[in-house]
């Protein structure tokens, strides 16, 4: 590969969050790219400071302190590229998510069709639609400039028209948009993504490009049936990075060091999972889950074809005030491990939103902190199910196809007491099905390296390739529905060493096969009573010829799909401490 | 262990307080630089969500689109009275189109006239008394006042001002209907704790100006949202008492003014819900900081259980430990009044000045 003979830089990779900022600098020791020093401060986005740079300046000094290596010139810029003196870095990539999601009005033909593939690209980036304009709506122009003036969207994304098809009802729905913008201030008017029928494009310039600044980019609905994301998304991806420098300070100085490359954090994890597919052999599909303060974002890819889900309503920070909004206090209690009451609940997930950095001190409060977490992954998993190509195929009932791997982040989950507390997070919000190993990415890597990738793609591969993200195990999950204790699977286990071993896996259970890391062994998997483990067909099993050890080893979650947990609280305080103990936490 | 920068939680007897007052878009400033303002003073303001009408000229005439532009009688800025004719008259029957109510035409051309119908005012009241320091380019201004500061962790959105009335006789006890009355009408009262939706109705039924407690049962949060007058939480939500610095000093300014400015919290841009009290002071007094590095001997007041809403001293920066939750976090020691000791994450902790 070319870039194994050009791309030896340093690299410096800032991630702008809603909590805090990070700065981890890479460099290469003995031909390989390491991860040589992170270090972190608040984020100064907002009040006092207001300034992202506050914040950067912060964290370059933590690891200036560590290193020994100066960044910033006396006029506060990067010193770029490094010099003889051992100062400055030789490139920069920086991902950002912090400030409030970018309020967005989206318009579309029709509801099911082109408004959906609007809605589906707003998801991709951090976003809260605060209108939608349709010809189904059955409202009055007046109706929606009125509605427009009000929702005050930072971005309007305009899709309909299948390429050749409707023009005139397009440019309707356009001309409220655009009085709208007319009487709004000039300086508050919105950013318009146009990602329809293009042969509008003169018209809508024509009509538009005096009111407010015009984006176009490829149709997303050229058809009826068939929807086309990427060229939208990088799109979208540019102009949410365009807003950002706008309304934040020093995010514009910020994206001059990285020569216009800062892109929003999920684009960067999306990046990586699309690349980890396309990288595949395996007919699965790849998955990726940040559990972050500001938004869950889950992305799948299935042979390169990625999917991608931001959700700022799921984030563990601020918005866990208004989580009930979107869902029941119940399924919240259904997952807790001690007896709280509803009120109890609603004053937690309140402080929670007001000190979104504050952490959980009690045993009991980060139980809360965690069954909340398994809350929201599950919702986002649920979400991403309907948005996912039918080629990726589906099990119903809210489970994901086959994946492998599975690739997860965020505070919540790294921060875990335990690993073992890390992974039946993963099992019970994710619920994989099949064979799955799960990787957790303790230093959240993953979204910088999507940024890294675009100036330094060799750096982001063997850092992937490295020890950097945490095998915490391999996941067999058999699919199916039995009484608990019958035998589900039935596994022989062969050793580096030639040494044999029989397990019968009973329904209702977790396993863990205590693989050490860095080991791997030979599965023979059996499915019994028409149990799947994704080998092709329910009840069939099948040889994994190399299977690593991870941190936990191999873990066999064998509790049925969808698992539901117990009603009874007594009952499921007796299982988890059993599973727990099961993962080694006493 | 790296400086730590933990935000601030203030009650202060004496300070000077600058308050941005702004819309979230343009609209006219309605005071000027150096100007006294009272608490109820409006100091910007700004048409709200305006009501639109689209007119259908052509169809309205019954002319095709091309000929309609002809028989439009206004133009943009026109300000029309109910019955005002907008076009025509056109053809045998004179049909017309007129004005539906008093308005404005923003747009008229080709075959249609944009109206807009409503003119709702938005202001923004000073919500302290004080002096206009600062004007905001079409937005707002800054007011500056020397007083009493008390913030607050959760608020319904409201804002208002009045004499305080002290209900509260020591820093904990519920505040209860039958300790309303009328001698309370136009007055802020000072209760600790209220688990009775009553005594949120009964206070709106006596208008009063505002409600300051310590903390209120979170059950009654949808019923203070919808009240009119200011509720703020000095604590937030559950049962708790109120500090003993934030009691004496409400309760030391019992028949003064306050202003209750119950905003929403919002961290990212550095509103909080808070009180003040103008009280004579001098200038040249720095405005309390936001942040503050955490150091030994500070006042701090935890955010979260345990402790939570509690006030002591940071005793040892302990770095970073392992805490019951099973977590690791760089930690601070903190003792309390009644000699009780207790080891909480740097981030669950604010100075409190």
């Amino acid at each position: 590969m070319t870039a194994n003979l050009i791309d030896t830089d340093s690299l410096l990779l800032l991630d702008l969050g809603s909590i805090s900022t990070r700065a981890l600098l890479f460099d290469q020791v003995r031909e390989r790219y390491r991860l040589l020093a992170a270090g972190s401060s608040r984020s100064t986005a907002g009040a006092p400071f207001n300034n992202v740079l506050e914040g950067i300046f912060s964290a370059l000094d933590s690891i200036q302190k560590v290193t020994g290596r100066t960044f910033l010139g006396k006029d506060q810029n990067l010193i770029k590229p490094s010099t003889e003196f051992g100062t400055g870095v030789d490139t920069c990539a920086a991902t950002i998510s912090t400030g409030p999601p970018l309020k967005v009005c989206i318009v579309g033909l029709l509801d099911d069709v082109s408004l959906d593939s609007a809605r589906r690209l707003a998801l991709t980036t951090y976003c809260t639609v605060v209108q939608t304009i349709s010809l189904n709506d059955r409202q009055r122009a007046e109706d929606h400039i009125d509605s427009f003036l009000q929702a005050h969207p930072d971005l309007v994304i305009v899709a309909g028209g299948t390429d050749g098809g409707a023009s005139q009802s397009v440019m309707k729905l356009l001309e409220s948009v655009g009085l709208a913008c007319y009487l709004m201030p000039e300086t508050q008017r919105p950013v318009m993504l146009f990602a329809g029928n293009l042969e509008l494009r003169e018209e809508v310039e024509t009509n538009l490009s005096t009111l407010l600044e015009l984006h176009f980019t490829e149709n997303i609905r050229p058809s009826l049936d068939f929807q086309q994301m990427d060229a939208a998304r990088s799109k979208l991806a540019q102009i949410y990075t365009n807003i950002r420098c706008r309304q934040l300070s020093g995010v514009m100085e910020l994206n001059g060091w990285v020569n216009g490359g800062l892109i929003p954090s999920p684009t960067g994890f999306g990046r990586v999972v699309s690349f980890l597919s396309k990288a595949s052999d395996s007919k699965k599909g790849v998955l990726g889950i940040d559990v972050g303060a500001s938004a869950v974002t889950i992305a799948s890819a299935i042979e390169g074809e990625l999917t991608l889900g931001v959700y700022p309503q799921y984030g563990m920070g601020e918005s866990t005030g208004k989580l009930l909004e979107y869902g029941n206090i119940s399924e919240l209690m259904s997952w807790l491990l001690h007896d709280f009451s509803e009120d109890q609940l609603r004053e937690y997930l309140f402080t929670k939103s007001t000190y979104p950095a504050s952490i959980p001190v009690t045993e009991a409060e980060i139980n809360i902190e965690h069954a909340l977490a398994r809350v929201v992954i599950r919702k986002a998993v649920r979400s991403l199910l309907d948005m996912m190509p039918e080629k990726a195929g589906h099990h119903g009932d809210g489970l994901l196809p086959w994946m492998e791997p599975l690739i997860v982040c965020g505070s919540v989950l790294s921060k875990a007491p335990t690993l073992g507390h890390c992974a039946l997070m993963l099992l019970d919000g994710v619920q994989p099905t099949g064979v799955t190993p799960l990787l957790l990415d303790t230093h959240h890597l993953v979204s910088g390296l999507g940024a890294a990738a675009a100036v330094n793609s060799l750096l982001a591969i063997q850092i992937l390739d490295s020890n950097s993200l945490v095998h915490l195990g391999t996941v067999i999950s058999p699919f199916g529905a039995a009484r608990p204790g019958t035998p589900v699977l039935r596994i022989k286990v062969t050793y580096e060493n030639g040494q044999e071993t029989n397990f019968d896996i009973k329904y209702g259970t977790i396993e863990v096969l205590p693989i050490p890391h860095g080991k791997s062994v030979r599965l023979h998997l059996q499915p019994l009573h028409n149990f799947d483990i994704g080998m092709g067909a329910p009840g069939r099993g099948g040889t994994l010829r190399q299977v690593a050890g991870g941190v936990l080893g191999v873990i066999i979650d064998a509790r049925g799909r969808p698992f539901k947990p117990p009603s009874d609280l007594r009952r499921r305080q007796e299982l988890y401490r059993k599973w727990l103990w099961t993962f080694g936490v006493h | 262990m790296n400086e730590f920068l933990a935000p601030t939680f203030h009650v202060l007897p004496l300070t000077v307080i600058r308050r941005e007052r702004k819309l979230p878009f343009p609209g006219k400033i309605l005071v000027r630089k150096g100007q006294k303002v009272g608490a109820n003073d409006a100091v910007v303001e700004a048409k709200l969500s305006p009501k639109h009408l689209m007119l259908d000229i052509a169809m309205g005439l019954a002319v095709s689109r091309t000929q309609s532009e002809r028989f439009i009688r206004v133009k943009p800025g026109d300000r029309l009275a109910k019955g005002d004719l907008i076009a025509g008259p056109v053809g045998m029957g004179k049909r017309v189109v007129r004005a539906p109510q008093s308005c404005q035409v923003i747009l008229a051309g080709s075959d249609q006239v944009l109206l807009e119908l409503t003119e709702n005012l938005l202001q923004v009241k000073a919500g302290m008394s004080g002096e206009v320091v600062e004007l905001i380019a079409d937005c707002g201004v800054e007011i500056e006042t020397t007083g009493a500061l008390i913030q607050g962790n959760w608020g319904n959105g409201r804002i208002d001002f009045g004499v305080m009335t002290v209900l509260a006789k020591e820093p904990g006890g519920s505040l209860l209907p039958d300790q309303l009355d009328m001698s309370m009408r136009g007055a802020v009262i000072l209760g600790v704790h209220c688990d009775s939706e009553n005594t949120l109705r009964l206070a709106q039924e006596l208008s009063v100006r505002g409600l300051i407690l310590a903390s209120m049962l979170i059950s009654l949060r949808a019923v203070a949202e919808k009240m009119d007058y200011p509720i703020l939480l000095l604590e937030g939500f559950g049962s708790l008492g109120m500090s003993k610095q934030a009691y004496k000093l409400l309760a030391n300014n019992g028949r003064r003014e306050v202003s209750v400015n119950a905003q929403e919290w919002n961290a990212f841009e550095g509103r909080r819900p808070e009180i003040v009290i103008p009280l004579p002071g001098e200038g040249g007094v720095a405005p309390p900081r936001m942040l503050e590095r955490l150091s030994v001997n500070q006042q701090v007041r935890s955010v979260r259980a345990p402790h939570a809403g509690e006030i002591g001293r940071l005793i040892r920066l302990c770095g970073t430990v392992s805490l019951p939750s099973g977590i690791r976090a760089q930690a601070a020691e903190v003792q309390y009044d009644n000699g009780e000791k207790a080891v909480l994450p740097l981030e669950n902790l604010e100075v409190f000045i």
